[in-house]
């Protein structure tokens, strides 16, 4: 079985890169590095010995300009040592088959840099983005969310319902058109939507859909299914003492199984 | 040239943010606006049109899908269009990054982005029928803070006449100055002197002054400065210097005065020679003797940060802040700084910490206060809303969760808001082969400042804040802090620490260099700096201003000089500018240059010892207060909804939801608890290693209410109250830290605080009292501080909060499932009180609901409630309790709402059945404030079991939890309370929910 090597990238900002290598970790990945943006400038790291991205959780450049647009130009005009673009060690990780996670603010990253969810194949196209929450707050709230059995999502296979904490104030999904929301939910694109606590349908009644995303998008898929995005934190979820009700004998399926189904994939390569 | 890209949002894309300042307006301000929508401005300054086109193009400044982009003003219809923009020197973070942003987009070289500049403004189009006045005032009084911003105002008719704003360019323009000056202190009298002092806003006293004059006019002193080429005359820096170290807020004078206290009360005596080392250091030595091998403090007192043992590869420290004069001039920036600031308590603490957790307490006077605000103070829920935000900025945006906090609301903060930040941090128990908390300095190790730059922001604020808040107060006090830059800056710390890359790190807060290299110069001997290397935010700074500048952001390390080349490429790597400055040395002198220019020389023993001591009075008068007698009440169940909406007991959800309190992965306890996540939690709960399963719980006590009465008393309880919260999580009471943090009025007798010496001996008695109860839980004092000059002076009047001390507590949990929490979980569980409920209602929120007064101010029975803590632990340990909550403000009746709010249930209570001593009603003992007492449920399986752990203790069986909603309390038979519990929701959610 393949080996599973897991790159964590922090710095600038990003914040969750500790319990997203534990989570990967727990997850059964071979390797898990983290390492800064500036070690893959120095040409100290290389994202093509991975095969498996997590781009965590936090505030790159204090959500200046928004979140993750300035992180978004630093990828895309940001040079190795060698003088090589950044980018392009990121296309040549994608088309090498390497799977690749964006948590909250990473997802920002993902969607702002066209990596999702390039509709037709188009990636590095700003499609959709992500803005400021309808309650125009930061909230920190779990959520519940139902999973879309048909998208080809690899992180998310075999998982059902999933519950896990959202803490941002910029994560309402908007297309660039009517069109692409159509899209989305024809080429099953989206991954994760926030449900109803008890019937698990999708919602757009606040708090279970904290920031108004429309069709209560809550996380997003490529067309390979090998790129996740996703406003809520499974890293947060990595305990059973994690969840807000423990004590009270409630549970779900720990936010690490995301992660495994990402490593079950790869092993399966 | 300056070039403005105007940033507006596409049609399709919902205005939040300007809804929200709509609605804020209407609500703040009462004013009727029917829209307001929001354009971001970024001011180019040093590129070309053309350039500023292709930053557009490319779109770097805004995000294609969400917002269009143009050099064109805003065009449409509104009614008014105001912008907000940063005065000249103010930190503007966004305006930063940008500015990183259109370099790397542009493709500008080094040399080109040197030279470019990118201000932010803000601007809103408004849409109502309003005047300009109303217009102004939105502006003035909720959208900007004229101490830092400027506004501009058009009506839509003189926008169409001539569109847009002047493009402003918030640029300090000055020279370069190393002009060092020389005050000729040996030529002044005594009000020549004090005039000195206040002028330069040096918060001296004439004996400091007195000092100092001394020390320049010893013989040997003279022939050192001419021996090394400095004139004799002490320069501006020098002074500048002493008054920074001197300062009280640095030096904590008051705290190490040798007091004579007189206690009427009981006709003794006794001269106190230092609070500090007395009650303090004293308890918490003895406290480590007692506990001999089992000692679990590493490092006390003497770093920025207590240390204390964790596990055996993790050592804890905490330190807490408080950051009150900033705060109360700008809200925002003074809180956002707090909390920043603190964080570089831990990172300075040893050889550096990894942030764990912060924590944060704030006290106001009422949001919904009414009244002519007297000069210079803001309205108490702008500061509020601007606390908030500013602490929800620091907190979130550098990634570390805040697990606990309070509100406490009392009229008087209406002069001084307090705002308490601390923060916990973890080290490996060793680093690069060294105990983590300890550091050690060689001389010859290169001083050098890491992270942000130096500028006028922050001048004075040691000394400011050492002296009441005054309508001059200065406004370079004020700062705004820079989570980004210091993200970075630690991320490169850690990096940098793990490599063994230097000796020893501090933080650069209160002083400034003057403080960290300062102090840091002492483990040496001495140290030689040039300020002419410091790198600066802009020109104009003078020697002495860049050596007490508090800019944010910097720490100050002490780096091997044959680290030092690796130590600045990695800091170059990670986008950090460091700077050595110096070098440290063994001389016996901080010797200060501008280039070759002298700036200060000043003798080590004399910078931090030669304070003379002060000598201060305090006399005891036990005030009188009267008695209401009986409280008699005849409709319970209204005044349990009236208490639950009470501002010290309501819902704090609005702001605890707004901060992230679960990044890093490792919350066991929340502060929402309960079924729908929404009741209050005693005490938060994390796992500071995520591979390990044992915890860590940061609680708090805080008790103004009991200062008008006792403050001895008001600091057992929130000793008290801190332990007790503690416990009720699941924290194992013999392995506890705390951390005292007094905020006082002036207790300084003079002319303008006549009872001086009553407000010294408030603070004599709480210092007893702290050494006490320390001593009496075998809870160690780690770190402290003390912020004594809260008054407010203006409009001819003075305002003096309450004598107020927040006492945290950190505390281990050897295994989080054993935690507990508060909401009531099963029907049929059974409800024990423990611990006597006696007629002490004096303070109580029910005497000021009531407007009644009563003097008896609850006792804390220290060696009854050891003994209940240690049995609750073992019950915890047996898994034995469901459900824990403490009892504090408004006593068993909130408690007892609070836990079927948690639970969403209904719960049957027998007040008959509550031990108690001298109550009279049921009123008495349903809000009686007694310390030291908890509601508990456990299946009633294992009732044996349970109270066998109690057996003599006070401990009583007064209920149970119900299968319905209904709370229902019942006395003699009657039922009193019968309330679903959605009603009670109702009531504790109502008042704070914005």
């Amino acid at each position: 079985m393949a080996r599973v090597k897991t790159l964590v990238i922090t710095g600038f900002g990003t914040n969750c890169e500790k319990e997203s290598a534990h989570a990967a970790q727990v997850a059964g990945s071979d390797v898990t590095d983290t390492v800064f943006f500036s070690d893959l400038t120095a040409g100290r790291a290389n994202l093509t010995d991975y095969t498996f991205l997590v781009f965590p959780g936090g505030f790159l450049d204090g959500d200046d300009l928004g979140a993750s647009q300035a992180a978004a130009q630093r990828w895309l005009y940001s040079k190795v040592s060698n003088g090589s673009m950044l980018l392009d060690q990121l296309k040549a990780f994608f088309d090498a088959g390497g799977i690749i996670l964006g948590i909250c603010n990473g997802f920002q990253l993902l969607v702002k840099l066209g990596l999702l969810p390039a509709i037709g194949g188009e990636y590095f196209e700003r499609q959709v983005s992500l803005g400021i929450n309808d309650s125009a707050r930061f909230e920190d709230r779990w959520v519940s969310l139902s999973v879309n059995p048909k998208s080809p999502c690899v992180f998310t296979k075999g998982l059902d319902k999933l519950y896990f904490p959202v803490r941002h104030g910029e994560g309402k999904i908007v297309p660039k058109n009517g069109a692409t929301l159509d899209t989305l939910t024809s080429n099953n694109l989206i991954a994760l939507q926030y449900a109803d606590p008890e019937t698990w349908e999708p919602t757009q009644e606040y708090p279970a859909n904290p920031n108004g995303s429309p069709l209560g998008i809550a996380g997003l898929t490529d067309p390979s299914g090998r790129v996740l995005g996703l406003m809520p934190h499974p890293e947060a979820y990595n305990h059973s003492t994690n969840h807000p009700a423990w004590t009270r004998g409630e549970s779900a399926p720990l936010g690490t199984e995301l992660f495994k189904a990402g490593i079950e994939y790869l092993r399966q390569q | 040239m300056l070039t403005r890209v105007k940033v507006t949002l596409k049609d399709h894309v919902t205005d939040a943010v300007g809804r929200k300042t709509a609605q804020a307006i209407r609500d703040f301000l009462d004013i009727g606006v029917d829209r307001v929508r929001t354009v971001k401005v970024f001011t180019l300054d040093g590129v070309s049109q053309d350039t500023a086109q292709t930053i557009i193009d490319r779109a770097a400044l805004h995000d294609p899908v969400l917002q269009d982009a143009s050099l064109d003003p805003v065009t449409g219809d509104f009614s008014w269009a105001l912008e907000k923009g940063f005065r000249p020197g103010v930190t503007d973070n966004e305006g930063r990054t940008a500015r990183e942003t259109v370099a790397l987009v542009a493709g500008l070289s080094p040399e080109q982005a040197e030279s470019l500049s990118v201000y932010t403004a803000t601007q809103y189009l408004i849409d109502g029928d309003l005047d300009r006045d109303a217009v102004e005032r939105i502006g003035r009084d909720l959208l900007a803070n004229e101490l830092i911003e400027r506004i501009s105002v058009k009506s839509g008719e003189e926008w169409k006449e001539s569109p847009g704003f002047e493009a402003q360019a918030a640029k300090v323009v000055a020279q370069a100055v190393d002009e060092v000056g020389l005050i000729d202190i040996a030529a002044m009298d005594d009000d020549a002197l004090m005039k000195f002092s206040r002028d330069n806003v040096l918060a001296l006293s004439l004996e400091e002054m007195h000092g100092i004059q001394a020390y320049y006019a010893d013989p040997v002193v003279k022939a050192a400065r001419e021996k090394a080429g400095v004139s004799a005359i002490p320069t501006d820096a020098e002074l500048e210097c002493l008054a920074q170290t001197w300062s009280e807020h640095c030096k904590h004078k008051i705290f190490t005065a040798r007091i004579n206290y007189e206690n009427k009360e009981t006709g003794r005596s006794e001269q106190v020679d230092s609070l500090f080392s007395t009650y303090i250091q004293g308890s918490t030595a003895t406290i480590r003797e007692r506990l001999g091998e089992d000692d679990f403090c590493l490092s006390v007192f003497k770093d920025n940060a207590g240390v204390i043992r964790f596990s055996d590869e993790l050592s804890v420290c905490v330190k807490v802040e408080t950051h009150n004069s900033p705060s109360a001039l700008d809200p925002y920036g003074g809180a956002l700084t707090g909390i920043v600031g603190v964080n570089r308590d831990p990172m300075g603490t040893g050889l550096g910490a990894d942030m764990l957790c912060n924590t944060d307490v704030f006290c106001f006077a009422s949001p919904f206060w009414q009244g002519e605000l007297p000069p210079r103070l803001l309205h108490p829920r702008r500061v509020l809303e601007g606390v908030r935000e500013g602490v929800e900025h620091g907190g979130n945006k550098s990634g570390i969760p805040t697990v606990n906090g309070s509100l406490v609301f009392d009229e008087r903060y209406l002069g001084k808001p307090l705002v308490y930040c601390g923060t916990v941090g973890t080290m490996p128990v060793e680093v690069a082969g060294r105990p983590s908390h300890e550091k050690f300095i060689d001389p010859g190790d290169v001083i050098v400042m890491a992270g942000g730059r130096i500028g006028k922001d922050g001048i004075h604020g040691a000394t400011f804040s050492s002296e009441e808040l005054h309508e001059g107060s200065p406004a370079t006090a004020v700062q705004i802090g820079d989570p980004i830059t210091q993200r970075k800056m630690y991320d490169f710390i850690i990096r940098a620490r793990d490599a063994g890359l230097y000796n020893a790190i501090t933080d650069n807060g209160a002083g400034g260099l003057s403080s960290s290299v300062g102090e840091m110069a002492e483990f040496s001997g001495g140290a030689h700096m040039d300020l002419a290397k410091a790198p600066v935010k802009y020109d104009g700074l003078r020697p002495w201003e860049i050596l007490v500048s508090e800019a944010q952001e910097r720490m100050s390390l002490a780096v091997p000089p044959a680290k030092l080349d690796e130590f600045l490429a990695l800091a170059k790597e990670m986008d950090v500018e460091a700077t050595p400055l110096g070098t440290f040395t063994d001389s016996g002198y901080f010797h200060v240059t501008y280039g070759d220019t002298p700036v200060a020389y000043l003798d080590m023993d004399f910078l931090h010892e030669g304070v003379p001591q002060m000598e201060l009075e305090a006399v005891w008068e036990r005030p009188v207060i009267e008695d209401s007698g009986p409280v008699r009440v005849e409709d319970q169940g209204a005044l349990l909804k009236d208490m639950l909406g009470r501002l010290n007991i309501c819902s704090k959800e609005y702001v605890v939801r707004q901060y992230d309190h679960e990044v890093k992965g490792s919350s066991a306890i929340k502060p929402l608890v309960g079924t729908l996540r929404d009741g209050p939690s005693d005490a938060g709960v994390l796992r500071p290693d995520l591979a390990d399963s044992r915890g860590l719980v940061v609680s708090h006590g805080i008790c103004p209410k009991f200062s008008d009465l006792d403050t001895y008393w008001m600091m057992a309880n929130a000793i008290d109250e801190a332990v007790r919260n503690a416990v009720a999580v699941g924290g194992n009471p013999s392995h506890m830290a705390g951390v005292d943090n007094f905020c006082w009025c002036d207790p300084v007798q003079s002319e303008k605080t006549p009872d001086g010496r009553y407000k010294l001996a408030q603070l004599v008695r709480a210092n007893q009292a702290l050494a006490h109860f320390c001593l009496a839980f075998g809870v160690p004092c780690v770190s402290g501080k003390d912020s004594m000059k809260n008054d407010y002076t203006g409009g001819g009047q003075k305002i003096s909060i309450p004598p107020t001390v927040l006492y945290t507590v950190i505390a281990l949990v050897d295994d989080v499932a054993k935690a507990v929490t508060s909401d009531a979980k099963y029907p049929g569980e059974l409800l024990y009180v423990l611990g006597l409920t006696q007629r002490e209602l004096g303070g109580s929120e029910l005497s000021d609901q009531l407007g009644l007064s009563f003097n008896q101010v609850p006792q804390v029975d220290a060696m009854a409630a050891k003994e209940r803590y240690l049995a609750l632990h073992e019950a915890m340990n047996q898994g034995l309790v469901t459900a824990c909550h403490d009892l504090s403000d408004g006593g068993l009746g909130v408690a007892l709402a609070e836990m079927a709010i948690g639970g969403r249930v209904g719960l049957d209570f027998n007040l008959d059945l509550v031990p108690s001593l001298g109550c009279q009603s049921a009123a008495e003992i349903l809000y009686s404030e007694s310390a030291s007492r908890f509601l508990v449920t456990i299946a009633p399986e294992n009732q044996a079991r349970f109270e066998a752990l109690f057996v003599g203790k006070a401990c009583s069986l007064v209920g149970s939890v119900r299968n319905d909603d209904l709370v229902i309390v019942t006395r003699g038979g009657e039922q009193l309370i019968n309330e679903p519990v959605q009603e009670l929701v109702q009531a504790w959610q109502t008042t704070l929910d914005w």
